[in-house]
């Protein structure tokens, strides 16, 4: 009878074994079918990309990523003018954004009191959910006219007859341009930033900062000496998903970069990015060739994108062994 | 509860939602026309939609992307109709098998932010607005612009030249002028809907045109009449062919119509720039539909007839409060003419005059 009993419940136990085992089974492979499904979504825009640019390919070559010409007329195409514009445009809302990122973390996780914690973290992660054309929208209808009429003269007069950098920020105060651009999109980069430094700053042990404090540092130095060197990974990665996100941006800065094709100088002038020459031109491209140009700037923005990534990945991957080091 | 005793009421629940249904579908015979394209012809456009939708209780879908993104549309036959203020030269409408004809007219009208100057009050030519869009015009109180304006006291300004940062027809018709006054015009930039501006900022639509030159301190750009008017905007006195300064307003843009010549022009190819007339409005230009001469979806074709028909007629007094021109009745009949080449899967024409 025992005997019985205990073949029954190895039985019943073998069953539920087995189907341990499959329903393993099934979750492994679907796992990796949708691993492998993202990676054949990525092959199959990088190809789509390219068939589509490749007319403009076969005609221009590698003309296309030095010339200055963008011709609807002539069917003449250059990439020059929204390569320069996109990396300005990003260059300068990293210089904004990630300072403000920082004073913004610092000051949350430092020196805030603790009852104003909660509302103006809140405040400064609803910066993220504002849609970006909203953005477009107040920075040309509020602060590009107050660009104008206050800081852009005060720049053109105090930093304009400056010999070398003076040529950054001359020429007539427009109010919209790729400085404007630059500004909203430091602004729009700011909560992203500044919520990931947040949580890496939260990560140093205290014992860390405590120690630090006993030997009679200050604050500023704890937070140079000792939090930001060991939140360095983190801070990295914070910065560049604010850049990934600076380099795409695409209705905020074409309200307000002025969509003129040139490349000038001065800050102060209209200009043009990847991403708001797309959004301006795309319905409008009825040659072919016109078409195949806007999406090979598509495929130079995806090449820029990863190119950024590669860096970062290097960058970390350099940091990690200096900490092991 | 046993099977049964649920299944009466989820009857009665699928019936009832059943019934809702039916009564929010649509009735069978209205039919949905989609057009899309110029932002010249959108307010008028939209408001005999509207009228339209009161009348026949058909629904006119129009979508202002600029001529550029109307011919892509047409070409791809995403919607019944495309509207473009470029008309295409007749090889292209052939290749594609599209009719073309001119719906309403209207003009490009440059605009001027400068202090001290109101509407009507400043006076250019056409090779002096040719060389402030080519930047060699840079200020306001320029010995060009001060020489037509000796009344005016113009500032030390830049000029700020906007211009459009899309493709569109409201380009073409303002560079087709450009390009006829101004061999360097012609020669260096040429006329396309969209082109390789010298010089200036860009607005998307003429909307966004009209809001940055209204913006920007010694502005000049160029928009659609009804814009300018309805925005209020310090519009500019342009010299004709004949070499009279004149304003925009219909009877200008009236007279350019007048003396063009549409039976001769094959498929209405013609251009109301630069035209002869003492009173004649210069940047005068017509918005062109275009509909394919073998219509795949017939009702849709016929129903898109039948608004244009109604729009010659009874839609007029809403084009002229919305000041626009509308097309002299000689012409109407000359294109209603035309409209015998499109056809359904039968080859039967769609339109006779005499049905409606």
């Amino acid at each position: 009878m025992s005997t019985l009993l205990l073949e029954g419940g190895e039985r019943a136990a073998n069953r539920w074994i087995r189907q341990g085992r499959a329903i393993d089974r099934i979750f492994a492979t679907a796992a990796i079918f949708f691993g492998l499904l993202v990676l054949a979504l990525l092959g199959a825009i990088i190809v789509s990309l390219i068939i589509g640019a490749w007319p403009a390919l076969s005609k221009f070559g590698l003309r296309f990523l030095v010339t200055t010409d963008w011709n609807p007329v002539t069917q003449n195409f250059g990439a020059v003018v929204p390569i320069y514009g996109t990396l300005v445009t990003s260059v300068l809302a990293m210089l904004i954004g990630v300072p403000l990122s920082f004073g913004v973390a610092i000051f949350l996780t430092e020196l805030c009191p603790l009852k104003l914690k909660r509302p103006i973290g809140t405040a400064v992660e609803l910066l993220a959910a504002i849609p970006s054309i909203i953005y477009g929208i107040w920075g040309l209808f509020v602060f590009a006219p107050l660009f104008q009429a206050t800081l852009q003269p005060l720049l053109i007069k105090l930093l304009g007859p400056i010999p070398l950098i003076g040529a950054l920020f001359s020429g007539p105060p427009l109010g919209i341009g790729v400085l404007t651009a630059g500004f909203i999109l430091g602004i729009m980069v700011l909560p992203y930033i500044s919520s990931i430094m947040r949580d890496v700053f939260d990560t140093v042990p205290p014992m860390l900062k405590e120690s630090a404090y006993g030997l009679g540092c200050t604050r500023r130095e704890v937070m140079w000496q000792v939090v930001i060197p060991y939140t360095r990974a983190g801070i990295m990665g914070g910065v560049l998903l604010g850049l990934g996100r600076a380099l795409g941006e695409t209705m905020a800065v074409t309200f307000v970069i002025g969509n003129a094709h040139q490349v000038a100088a001065s800050l102060m002038a209209p200009g043009n990015t990847i991403s708001s020459a797309l959004a301006n031109e795309f319905t409008e491209a009825v040659e072919d060739i016109y078409l195949a140009s806007l999406i090979e700037l598509g495929l130079i923005l995806f090449v820029i994108t990863f190119i950024v990534l590669a860096i970062a990945k290097l960058l970390l991957i350099r940091l990690e062994k200096q900490k092991g080091a | 509860m046993p099977f049964w005793a649920l299944a009466a009421p989820r009857a009665a629940l699928t019936a009832m939602s059943l019934a809702v249904v039916c009564a929010f579908a649509p009735p069978a015979a209205a039919l949905d026309i989609a057009g899309a394209g110029s932002t010249f012809v959108y307010p008028i456009l939209a408001k005999w939609a509207d009228a339209y939708k009161t009348k026949a209780g058909v629904a006119v879908n129009y979508q202002s992307i600029g001529s550029g993104g109307g011919i892509k549309q047409i070409q791809s036959k995403t919607v019944d109709f495309g509207a473009s203020d470029a008309p295409l030269p007749p090889e292209e409408l052939d290749k594609f098998g599209l009719l073309q004809f001119p719906i309403v007219i209207g003009g490009d009208v440059p605009v001027v932010n400068v202090p001290g100057i109101g509407p009507g009050q400043l006076k250019l030519t056409g090779p002096v607005l040719a060389d402030i869009y080519l930047g060699k015009i840079t200020n306001w109180n320029d010995k060009a612009i001060a020489d037509l304006n000796p009344g005016l006291k113009l500032p030390d300004q830049a000029i700020a030249v906007v211009h459009r940062s899309d493709g569109s027809g409201t380009t073409y018709i303002w560079v087709d002028y450009l390009a006829k006054v101004s061999p360097e015009w012609k020669e260096k930039v040429g006329v396309n809907t969209s082109v390789q501006w010298p010089a200036g900022l860009g607005g998307k639509g003429n909307e966004g045109v009209a809001a940055l030159t209204s913006r920007t301190p010694g502005a000049i750009g160029y928009v659609e009449y009804a814009y300018a008017k309805q925005n209020k905007m310090a519009y500019v006195q342009v010299r004709n062919k004949d070499g009279n300064f004149v304003e925009p307003n219909e009877k200008t843009f009236q007279a350019a119509a007048a003396s063009a010549d549409w039976a001769k022009a094959p498929a209405f190819f013609l251009m109301l720039t630069e035209q002869p007339g003492a009173q004649s409005w210069p940047v005068t230009g017509s918005t062109f539909i275009l509909m394919y001469k073998a219509q795949d979806k017939p009702d849709s074709g016929k129903t898109a007839l039948q608004f244009f028909d109604w729009s010659y007629t009874s839609g007029q007094q809403l084009a002229e409060g919305l000041d626009y021109v509308p097309i002299p009745d000689n012409v109407v009949k000359l294109i209603e003419g035309t409209w015998s080449q499109i056809k359904g899967a039968d080859s039967k024409p769609l339109w006779t005059a005499s049905a409606n």
